[in-house]
């Protein structure tokens, strides 16, 4: 598995990325991972990178862009909407020439839909934003001070935001709220039910957890073979 | 009705908090939350509010959020129960 740096096109520029690949180069299919947002994406990415493992060794080609302003990203985050995600995304595809897609969480609203594939456990942009904001009132609450879910959101809809340590631009406060989930998709949506395994994303210490790594890589794998 | 929100508290008690099932099921009413759960952090309080929404299909706002709520499981089981009977 290798760190990768490639030209990923930005509003004026092009910018290098970095991205994680993994497989065989001549894969008969390749699989663009898109992360799960902001920390939900730090704690789910040993077991994305797991899953990758292991579908590599079954021969299938993997890519893990960072989202621009995201990870090892260079770019300023708070200069980042979906319009620009779904752009690095897009453009992922074509550079690494991924053939299916698989999301989790919140990268189901940025997920190209253009690529069969999975998403897994996807969430609203609002969603993703809900448990951000909260966390965010309950700190103030703890300091005496008073904040409230609406007043945050108001505020960050205007002004942008920082939301546990992600500062997070007007415009993409704007397209979280007003991102939903796509009605119609060529990509099959997996729940954790099915494969069994840890909410890994929810826990601020998550480790990794291979059995769903595994269960997820195996649903992948029995999937491409039909 | 609703006698499942105990059930359904615990098992999101686990996973947002990652505690094992043993851990979870020795809850009783008087079983400290906040403050008393090193992994119960201000993060871990918004997540568990967010799931407690998301999966027992209830709103919490703002203004419910006090110490009192997560002092106890007791407490956060009352709320919850209290919330799904409206």
């Amino acid at each position: 598995m290798n760190s990768v740096a490639w030209p990923c096109p930005a509003p004026g520029v092009t910018s290098e990325e970095f991205a994680l690949v993994a497989g065989p180069s001549d894969a008969a299919a390749r699989v663009l991972v898109v992360p799960a947002l902001f920390e939900e994406a730090n704690r789910t990415r040993r077991m994305l990178a797991e899953t990758m493992r292991v579908l590599s060794d079954a021969g299938i080609g993997c890519v893990l862009p960072d989202l621009p302003g995201c990870n090892e990203s260079l770019a300023p985050l708070d200069a980042q909407d979906l319009t620009s995600w779904r752009a690095a995304m897009v453009a992922a595809t074509d550079h690494f020439s991924a053939s299916h897609a698989l999301s989790l969480r919140g990268g189901a609203v940025v997920v190209p839909q253009s690529l069969p594939g999975w998403q897994f456990e996807p969430i609203a942009g609002a969603q993703v934003l809900r448990p951000m904001l909260r966390a965010r009132t309950v700190t103030a609450r703890e300091e005496c001070r008073t904040e409230t879910m609406d007043g945050l959101l108001e505020h960050g809809r205007n002004a942008g935001i920082e939301l546990a340590g992600y500062r997070i631009g007007a415009a993409l406060v704007r397209d979280l709220i007003a991102a939903a989930l796509p009605e119609l998709s060529p990509q099959s949506v997996l729940n954790l039910e099915e494969l069994g395994g840890a909410a890994l994303w929810l826990r601020s210490e998550p480790g990794e957890d291979a059995d769903l790594s595994t269960a997820l890589a195996a649903r992948i794998i029995a999937d491409l073979k039909l | 009705m609703h006698d499942d929100t105990d059930t359904r508290l615990r098992a999101i008690l686990r996973d947002v908090l990652g505690l094992n099932v043993a851990q979870v099921a020795a809850f009783e009413a008087e079983t400290g939350l906040f403050g008393a759960l090193p992994e119960l952090d201000s993060m871990a309080v918004a997540g568990l509010l967010t799931e407690m929404e998301d999966r027992l299909d209830i709103v919490i706002d703002d203004d419910e959020v006090d110490g009192e709520l997560l002092e106890t499981y007791g407490n956060l089981l009352a709320f919850a129960k209290g919330k799904r009977e409206r």
